[in-house]
């Protein structure tokens, strides 16, 4: 018999959790992306050892308490202003990391103008767009990014194209100003793509440090509760139908 | 060394933010305050004192923009007119709720809608009953020259840092856009970052492993922590009312009647308060120099000695009501006011003393 004891060692360690995740329970459903996201933030966060220069902005959304997870300086924001609330602390505190954390609907609908301006002006700061294409918070009610036929609880039959309009497609917007330098779009439903949207993030965040200008990384998520789905089903929905209206992969790097 | 200037009360708000060492001003222009940020873009302050100068998108994102700096403990400021300060109620009731210190300019201008670019007092409700959503007080300064809307930078940065509370100058395009002569101070530093963390050890300026990490937020889920902020906010507020009225009196000592005013309508108010007394009415003028904390007590001190009040405003009778919760009934309260961007003059005024008050 092997005691527990004579396997945690120091030379069999392959993983742990990151010093800047906080030991709070994440108030996320299971199968979540928030979750997923979250924690390689603080990877990056730890790798770049910026922990002490790092001041997230969280939005109004499913992730308001994002605060409560990761162990940095935080700052709340109204629904939407996210990127007005860090271009301040930015402009004032140059030195600093900033990055803003926000839903579609945050994002891509009642803070549009606030989204493009900060992008418009190259604000240095790093945008973590979280696309689950649904308002996760307020209990499933279509998102600008709803995408056609999409099921939510105020377009029950589905998106209507004529009556609703078309689900937006911010991030290619945003990469269209100069003012961006980064923008680029992944997904966290395999280990594959956790990877490359950790390495998406931290280019993103190292892009401060030239500050070459605004860097922005979508997430593709799902939404179990939202879409009313299991979290397998969710990871499957999304990449039969999510993806053809939103490919994963880099917009613009320069 | 005080300088001596001569500019518009809008200039003057400029240059005196500059001088005090303010660190952001955030703005998007409307009339009849547009010179704030325009004087604000020649002096070129980024130069100078590294103050940080911003044309923002909208009303909602330059309040926003606040509460980013307010939240870095940055000394931050914006200036609008009515209409945009409508746009940035939401904002300022979240930096109410976060508890952080700021400096907002209303250069008032006639309502309701997009109305006039002409001179109202028609936001006092706005400024002093909360204007945006939840129980929360700014602190409001109400300045009557171009020298107090220099002065009331330094004042206002003062007491929103001491509370750590929003402070708003409720100014009037009369004053905004009348020029004066103008004593300044001298250049102050900025704050060193060093002396931000020692004062404002609650910003979020990035967790040194000195200390908890730093979160500004107005959100407690659970009511019980929300009940418990709002008792501290009322009890901050009912600090600032015991030991921040600020007032001024004219011709009082002897008054049989009284004027109420603030801001411009002050002004007016004095001439009239000259003529009444060459008809050898005995009337006095009581200007409230803070709006919120208002000058109840004061106001009510001269309820024994006077027959009647009269106040003026430049809306339908805003301010009247406080006047009225302050002598609750002893002594009758009339208003008298012009609306829509209409400016009483001195003769006006006396005349409704003489009709609403003495004859009536
Ligand atoms: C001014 C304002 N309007 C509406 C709301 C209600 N609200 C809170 S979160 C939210 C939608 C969030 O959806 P999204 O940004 O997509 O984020 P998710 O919850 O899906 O992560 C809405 C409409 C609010 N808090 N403030």
């Amino acid at each position: 018999m092997i005691d527990i004891k004579d396997i945690i060692k120091p030379e069999n360690l392959v993983f742990k959790k990151s010093k800047v995740l906080t030991d709070m329970e994440m108030h996320y459903c299971p199968g979540c992306s928030h979750g997923v996201v979250h924690n390689l933030i603080a990877e990056v966060i730890e790798d770049m050892d910026i922990q002490n220069s790092v001041i997230g902005v969280a939005p109004v959304g499913c992730s308001v308490l994002a605060y409560n997870y990761l162990h940095i300086d935080w700052h709340e924001a109204a629904h939407g202003r996210a990127p007005a609330v860090a271009t301040a602390v930015k402009r004032l505190m140059p030195d600093k990391f900033v990055f803003t954390y926000q839903g579609d609907g945050d994002l891509a609908a009642i803070g549009t103008a606030e989204t493009i301006h900060a992008c418009n002006r190259g604000e240095d700061i790093t945008i973590v767009f979280i696309n689950n294409g649904i308002y996760g918070m307020t209990g499933g009610q279509m998102a600008p990014t709803t995408i056609e036929g999409m099921v939510a609880s105020t377009c029950p039959a589905g998106r209507d194209l004529k009556r609703d309009g078309y689900p937006i497609k911010i991030t290619e917007i945003l990469a269209t100003l100069p003012g961006t330098c980064y923008v680029t779009r992944q997904a966290v439903h395999t280990p594959g793509s956790v990877r490359k949207t950790k390495i998406a993030l931290r280019k993103a965040f190292e892009n401060q440090i030239a500050k070459k200008g605004t860097s922005i990384v979508e997430v593709v998520s799902t939404c179990n509760s939202g879409w009313r789905m299991t979290p397998v089903k969710a990871n499957n929905w999304m990449v039969e139908n999510m993806f053809p209206v939103y490919p994963l992969g880099d917009i613009k790097d320069e | 060394m005080r300088e001596l200037k001569l500019m518009k009360g809008n200039e003057a708000i400029a240059e005196a933010a500059v001088r005090y060492g303010v660190d952001g001003y955030f703005g998007y222009p409307i009339t009849p305050q547009s010179e704030v940020m325009e004087t604000l873009m020649l002096m070129k302050p980024w130069e100078t004192t590294g103050m940080v100068v911003l044309q923002a998108e909208s009303e909602v994102a330059s309040i926003n923009m606040l509460y980013g700096g307010a939240g870095s403990g940055k000394r931050v400021m914006t200036s609008s007119s009515s209409p945009g300060v409508s746009l940035m109620q939401e904002g300022i009731s979240y930096i109410a709720g976060a508890e952080l210190p700021c400096v907002i300019v209303n250069v008032v201008r006639g309502g309701p809608g997009l109305g006039t670019i002409q001179p109202s007092q028609s936001d006092y409700f706005q400024a002093v009953k909360g204007g945006g959503h939840g129980d929360y007080k700014l602190i409001v300064l109400a300045p009557a020259s171009v020298q107090e809307m220099a002065d009331f930078i330094g004042l206002a940065f003062e007491l929103a840092f001491k509370y750590r509370n929003p402070a708003m100058i409720l100014s009037d395009g009369v004053i905004g856009q009348m020029m004066e002569k103008v004593e300044f101070d001298e250049y102050r530093k900025r704050w060193t970052e060093e002396e931000l963390i020692k004062n404002n050890p609650w910003a979020a300026t990035g967790k040194t492993p000195d200390r908890e990490r730093n979160v500004i937020t107005s959100l407690h889920l659970q009511a019980v922590d929300q009940e418990k902020l709002n008792h501290k906010l009322q009890a901050k507020y009912r600090e600032i009312e015991k030991s921040e009225v600020r007032y001024e009196t004219y011709m009082c000592d002897d008054a049989e009647y009284l004027i109420v005013a603030f801001g411009s309508s002050a002004r007016i108010s004095k001439k009239s308060v000259e003529l009444a007394r060459t008809k050898g009415i005995k009337v006095g003028l009581l200007r409230p120099i803070t709006l919120f904390p208002f000058p109840y007590r004061e106001i009510d001190a001269y309820s024994e000695q006077i027959k009647g009040i009269l106040t003026v405003e430049m809306n339908a009778g805003q301010m009247v009501e406080d006047v009225r919760l302050a002598v609750s009934g002893k002594v009758k309260v009339e208003h008298f006011g012009r609306m829509g961007g209409m400016v009483s003059s001195p003769d006006e005024v006396e005349e409704a003393l003489e009709q609403k008050i003495i004859g009536g």
